[in-house]
This record gives C-alpha cells, structure tokens and sequence, in this order.
C-alpha cells in the first residue's frame, strides 16, 4: 500500500488539457496531408503512390479532376513523397471528423496543358459528394434535440465489426489516465443497452454485419452512430470485396465520420464531442 | 551468442541463405511429414497455392524448423486439379488442425483423413466458394447468407449449461464466438468460433504492387503493424536477394523492441485489472501510452507504421530523436521497476494468478504453441534467436523459459522480456553509427518466393510470397502466432471457472484479426 500512496504522489496530474486546450503532439507526428491546390502543375505521383486510392486524377476532355478522400487516406505520407513540386504536405492536423462523409472528400479541376501538367485552378469543391447533408432540416431539429438529451453524460458501446484492431488499441486509450474520456462525463459501457452511441470500427466484414445490426437494433432510442477509422469509413485498406461491405454506412446509418489509420485518441475525442454537438463550445470553455 | 550448427538439414537443397526446399510425391507426403516430426522437427506451418494457372495444379507447402538449423525447410507436394485432395496429418499433428481446415475452405482441396473436417475459415452459412482459388474473383457480391448455422457440439450432464459469448463482447476486444459448457462454476468445455474479422487480406494481397502490399501487410494485426510489415519486407528482400545496410537492420530490431514494450506493458495492466487491480493498470496504461508517444516520436504513428519498406526504413532519424528515445527509455527503466514493485506487492492479485488458466507443456508441445503462452508452457522457442534476422544476431539476449503455464508465469514471461527488450534497444542504440537506412531493391522478377519469420511481441511471425508479373504479389500466405495459440486458449481454461476467463484470455492476449485475415 505504501508503494502505491508513494508512486500516486510522484506521478501527480498526467490528465492532458485537450480539448480545453490544444493538444500537445510530437512534432513527428504525421496527420493529414495537405494540398496546396493553387499552383499544383501535377497530381499524378501523388496518385499513383496512394496506397488505398485516396488521391485520383480524372481526365475529362481538356479538363483533370482531382479527387482527394480523406475518408481513405491513411497518414502514411507516400502523397508528399512522390509529389516533388511541394505542393503535398504532411502536417500535425487531426481534427478531421465531419459530420458528412462528403465533406471529407476535395474535388480540384484544372485544366490540362498539352504536355499533361495541370494548368490553372478551375474548380474547387468540398462537402458536395454523395447528396450533401444526410439530415433533413426536421431530423436536423431532433439531432439538436439529441445534443440536448445526451450532451452532457454520454453512454458508448464500442462494436468491432472487422477491424485489424488498430482502432481498438486507441479506443482503449482514451479510458487510460492521460486521455482519461469519463472526466468529460462519458462512459464506455459492456452492452448496447446501456448505450446512447455505437462507436464503430472496421470495414465491416459480412461475418460481422448481423452482429452490427442486431447491435444498432439493441441500442435505446435516441441513439447515434460514430464510423472510425479508414475502414470504417470506406472499407480503408481493404475495401470492399467478398469477405466486407467497405464501411459502417453500408449497414446503418452513420452520423459522425473520424479518419484516421487508426485516428489518434485526441481524433476520437474530437470525434465524439463534435457528434454531441460540443466541439462549438469549446471556445467558450476552454 | 551461440547460433543454430546448421547440420540438421544437410545435404537437402539450399534455396537461399535461410532456406532448404525438397519436392516430395502426394503418396509420401504423410510418411516424409512424420519421419521429419520423429527426427525432431517441428511443423511451423501448412499452407496452399493455386497454380493451376501455371499447369502445375496446386501446391501444398509444409514448413519445418529444427532445433539444430537456422534455416527452415520447406516440403512441397503436387495435386493435380482433378484430384483436389491431400493427405491429412493433423489427427498425429493437432498444431495443424485449424492451418488444413484452412486450406480445404479457401481452395476446396479435400484434407483427407482430417479427424474434424468440418469448416473453420468460412462460416457454415456461407455458400460454397473457394476464394484463394485464382478463378473467384475478389471483388464478387456474395448473397445474403442463409446456409445452416454452425452446429456447437452437445455437453450433456446434469446440470450443464451451455453460455454464448460474442461475437460482441463487453469489453473492447475483437469480434469471435465462445461457447462454455459449465457444471456450477467450472468451465468444462470450451468451443471457439472464430473468423468473424474475415475480410480477405491473403486474397486481397494477390495483384498488388509491392509497396502497397507493405501498408496491407501492416493492417493484418494493429498490435502487430511494425512486426508485420517487417516480416513482409524481409520475405521480399529474400527473394530479391538484397542485404539491407547495418543501420537499417539496426533500426528495425529498436523498432520491434519498442512494439514488444508497448503491448507487454499493457498487457500485465491489462490482466491484473482483470482481477480487480485496477492501479496497476493505470500507471501501466500510462506507461504504455508512454511507449507510443516515443513511437510517435521515431516514426510519426503511434502505431509504428508507415516506416518499414523493402530495402529498409523510409524514414532517417535525426540525433535528436535518437537521443530522445534513449531518454525516454531511462526514465521507463525506472517507471516500470516501480510499477513491477506495486504489482508484487499485492499478494491477492498474485493470488488470482498463480495456477489459474493452466497450460501443460505437454499440451503446449502437442498444440504448438509458440510465443509468450509457449515459453510459459516449456516451449524454448524465439525466433530472434533461433533464425536471427535484424540484428539480433550482433547482440546477447536471454529467452525467458518457464514450465508453470499458469496466468501469472505468462505475465512473468512479459516482464523478463520487457527488461530484455530494453536491454536490447540500449545496446543497439550504442551501435546505432550514421550511415543509410535504405538500400534500392530492384524490381522483382516473376515467380520468385521466399519466407520471412519473426519473432513478434505475440510470437512467430510468418509470411511467404510469391512474386507474379509487373512487381506485383502473386500469392501471399500469412502465419500470425494467434493462429497456433487459440486451441491452447480451450485447454487453459478447462476446469476453471467462469469469472476467471476474462483473466486467461488476456494472458494470451491472442489477435482476432491476425487470425481472421
């Protein structure tokens, strides 16, 4: 007992601030990439490296779309590698999540000079793939109504529906006393019953997409769903094929997406506060 | 230190530095695998190949090891397309059941002879495919599955239940299935159902260039990223026949250390918290969160990806950082001294642990458990020692053995080897001269196969390739330790009860996904 008092008084507070304060990461960490789309004459390299086709190039007549999805993007910092021009960027970034899964997805088009190179910028998109905002005003009115119920003290249950448990080694670290999640009154729960959040990872393999389902079904009224990870979100570096459905929307309807591979705890937390609506009052708090 | 005399398999063809291959007739294939098992072998892994494409039918590969050679000898045996059947050695090599199963599921070659057939890779609700075969394209929609359900076998008796657990669990853990039998508290009879993270990676690896192969290989088990890929790469530098530079090799084995810390730490909290020792799991848990910090710091992922690649490491590391992590490795020695010092001091804790979730080291042999669980069960197997790889073989390291097999002795064998990993990473770090961390590796020709092993924080590692047109991967077989240890799971918890399997499973701490694939 002696040696536990002593060790408690010699590690005092390992708690950090985040997300009341910014958060303090190495500076080796490698978030997301960055495009500097203005200016970028090829986009091909960074293509051709991705590992999981989260960066393509399109022609269409005199025109080339680049798509960036950062719902597929892995961190892994082969773009900026391949891409000479210093226009791909790793940066310290991770607060990724988005409420749409199209806003996660950068469409660029240029138009293309003879010798293959991108000319000037033409178009700029974000946010407008795959039907814009899920949530029709009403169901926009009862998710603030959600906020509202389940803002304060949060019950999650974590489903695993395939995952490579990457995900699940960060989730756990959110309950370890530097991340510490239940001092922002939320709670990881043993049964979807208890829950008011399913926090899902994994391409969703077709083993495991009953099993989710029955989950989401177990899971009380009013309840939201948060899809983490690559894979969660797209099917990541797996995709989908006979074996997975490629991602959580598949099987139930997502209301939070937070890349990664796997996101990092402070991700997760952005993640979940921004699902709750609290990351607009961080400001005031913090 | 002293290294394998390499005699064992003289006279047998050298196919590379780490390798001997023989072809063996179908007809002898069972008597070839059973002389070698009675010459002291171990069977380290059965595993298929389609080349009906090449006209060659399918191959079935058996790779051994002996305690006597560093290489690994690899047996192949020919089946002709017409007769997909090859002969079962699993009723005299259990270690095998679930590897032979495994081929029957994913190529529809027949394990003839096998005492329990039944499938074990794909669900008895799935249709009936074979998706290793090289005609089942990868991308095919399946049906929604309304084949029969698996049949659990019957535990009669007065008084038995029978309790479903899974595939979602109450803790954070992976997706499977445990089916207990129980009389009163103690657990009978436990059946495993497993394969609920199938998703296709040994298919999925087929026709993939190789370096985005890498970052598949290391998706196979999170924990186990850095190992994985890491044994993908050195099966690619094989067959490539390419030496990586010394600081590269170097680099690697720090890395595959500060993996071992990280989950070791983690899992001596993990496993006292199951027993109600919940301070010891935090300052573990802070401690292994330290541990990913300075991962992150090396390697900017917290997880130790994105840094391995054929040829070496892609990224350098500033002075700085060495210097860094050679601090940050001070201050663990002495965090973990005092974090071991709360956990002897609780003597229930050790109470719960001590004979709880045996293993028999017979048992253990006859399963082939490898890893921690093996060394904890008399298994004197490592392979950093017995096939060295990275540089293990520069420096002196032991290889904790017990014969206990109990909880506690496989959180013992975590601790030993955490004070010899940072032991390791000292010593290396001290040898760590400047120099290259990545030598080019020219493109692959087609039809080039090598095996890497290593010796992850779990056990042994293994991948072979084969290398096809345009520097792509043409088939990739992968061996997690999981794969060996989950029927050692069913042994261990037999006549314990119910509220202990919480504390027997994470002292195997076994991958799901590893596993599943």
């Amino acid at each position: 007992m002696f040696h536990i008092f002593k060790k408690a008084a010699q590690t005092r507070l390992v708690t950090i601030g985040y997300p009341h304060a910014p958060a303090v990461i190495s500076e080796n960490y490698r978030g997301a990439p960055h495009f500097e789309f203005s200016g970028w004459r090829d986009a091909r390299p960074a293509a051709e490296a991705c590992p999981t086709g989260a960066i393509t190039v399109e022609a269409t007549g005199s025109r080339r779309k680049v798509t960036i999805d950062y719902g597929l993007c892995i961190y892994c910092g082969q773009c900026a590698e391949a891409d000479l021009s210093g226009s791909v960027r790793m940066t310290l970034d991770f607060e990724l999540a988005a409420r749409k899964r199209g806003d996660l997805i950068v469409i660029a088009e240029y138009a293309l000079e003879p010798d293959g190179s991108q000319g000037e910028l033409a178009v700029l998109r974000t946010g407008t793939l795959e039907g814009g905002d899920a949530l029709e005003p009403l169901a926009r009115r009862l998710q603030n109504r959600i906020h509202d119920v389940l803002g304060r003290s949060l019950a999650i249950r974590e489903v695993d529906a395939g995952s490579c448990n990457g995900c699940e080694i960060e989730i756990v670290a959110l309950n370890n006393p530097v991340y510490d999640l239940e001092r922002l009154g939320i709670h990881l729960v043993a049964s979807p019953r208890h829950a008011d959040m399913l926090l899902v990872t994994g391409p969703v393999t077709r083993n495991m997409e009953i099993a989710l389902l029955k989950t989401y079904r177990a899971t009380p009224e009013p309840k939201m769903v948060v899809a983490v990870g690559a894979c969660g979100i797209s099917g990541g570096m797996f995709g989908r094929n006979y074996a997975t459905v490629g991602g959580v929307n598949a099987v139930i309807p997502v209301d939070v997406f937070i890349p990664g591979c796997p996101p990092r705890p402070h991700a997760l937390l952005h993640g979940i506060l921004l699902a709750l609506g609290r990351m607009e009052q961080r400001s005031l708090v913090g | 230190m002293p290294s394998r005399s390499d005699v064992a398999f003289e006279g047998w063809r050298q196919a590379n530095d780490g390798e001997v291959h023989a072809q063996v007739a179908l007809a002898d294939v069972r008597s070839m695998v059973l002389r070698l098992i009675e010459n002291g072998c171990r069977l380290a892994s059965v595993f298929a190949e389609d080349r009906t494409n090449a006209g060659s039918g399918f191959l079935v590969y058996y790779v051994f090891e002996h305690p006597r050679d560093h290489r690994f000898l690899l047996v192949h045996t020919s089946i002709p397309a017409s007769r997909p059947e090859f002969p079962s050695v699993a009723a005299a090599i259990p270690a095998v059941n679930w590897q032979e199963r495994e081929i029957q599921d994913w190529f529809g070659l027949v394990a003839e002879g096998h005492p329990n057939p039944r499938r074990v890779a794909l669900h008895d609700n799935w249709p009936e495919i074979h998706p290793l075969r090289k005609d089942f394209p990868i991308d095919t929609v399946l049906p929604p599955f309304e084949g029969e359900q698996h049949v659990y076998r019957p535990t009669l008796g007065e008084g038995v239940f029978q309790i479903p657990v899974g595939p979602v669990h109450a803790g954070i853990i992976e997706p499977g299935h445990f089916n207990f039998a129980v009389a009163g508290e103690p657990i009978i009879y436990l059946q495993l159902r497993m394969f609920y993270t199938h998703k296709g990676i040994e298919k999925r690896f087929e026709q993939m260039p190789i370096d985005r192969a890498v970052y598949l290989a290391e998706c196979i088990s999170g924990d186990s990223s850095f190992s994985h890929g890491t044994v993908f790469c050195q099966a690619i530098e094989r067959a490539a026949e390419v030496e990586i530079p010394v600081r590269a090799k170097r680099m690697r084995t720090i890395l595959l250390e500060l993996e071992r810390l990280y989950n070791h730490v983690g899992d001596i909290g993990a496993i006292v918290n199951d027993v109600g020792f919940s301070v010891g799991n935090a300052h573990a848990s802070r401690l292994r969160e330290f541990i990913l910090s300075v991962n992150e710091e090396l390697c900017g992922s917290r997880l130790l990806r994105g840094v391995v690649c054929p040829g070496g490491l892609r990224r350098d590391w500033e002075p700085k950082q060495v210097a860094r992590c050679g601090e940050a490795l001070l201050r663990f020695r002495s965090e973990f001294a005092d974090l071991m010092q709360i956990v002897d001091s609780s003597d229930s804790t050790r109470d719960r642990l001590e004979h709880t979730g045996v293993l028999h080291p017979d048992k253990a042999r006859d399963l082939g458990i490898v890893g921690v669980a093996g060394r904890a069960s008399g298994a004197n197997r490592d392979v950093r020692r017995d096939h060295p790889y990275a540089a293990y073989d520069e420096i002196a390291f032991e290889v904790p053995v017990y014969q206990e097999g109990d909880v506690f002795t496989r959180m013992r064998v975590r601790v030993d080897e955490i004070w010899q990993a940072l032991a390791i990473i000292e010593a290396i770090l001290a040898r760590l001269t400047p120099g290259s961390c990545r030598v080019a590796v020219p493109p692959l020709q087609p039809d080039r196969a090598a095996l890497g092993a290593v010796e992850g924080w779990r056990g042994e590692i293994l991948h072979w390739i084969r290398t096809g047109p345009q520097g792509r991967i043409e088939r990739c077989k992968i061996k997690d330790p999981s794969l060996n240890n989950w029927p050692a799971l069913v042994e261990a918890v037999q006549g314990n009860i119910v509220p202990d399997f919480p504390v027997i499973n994470k002292s195997f701490n076994l991958s799901y996904s590893g596993t599943d694939r």
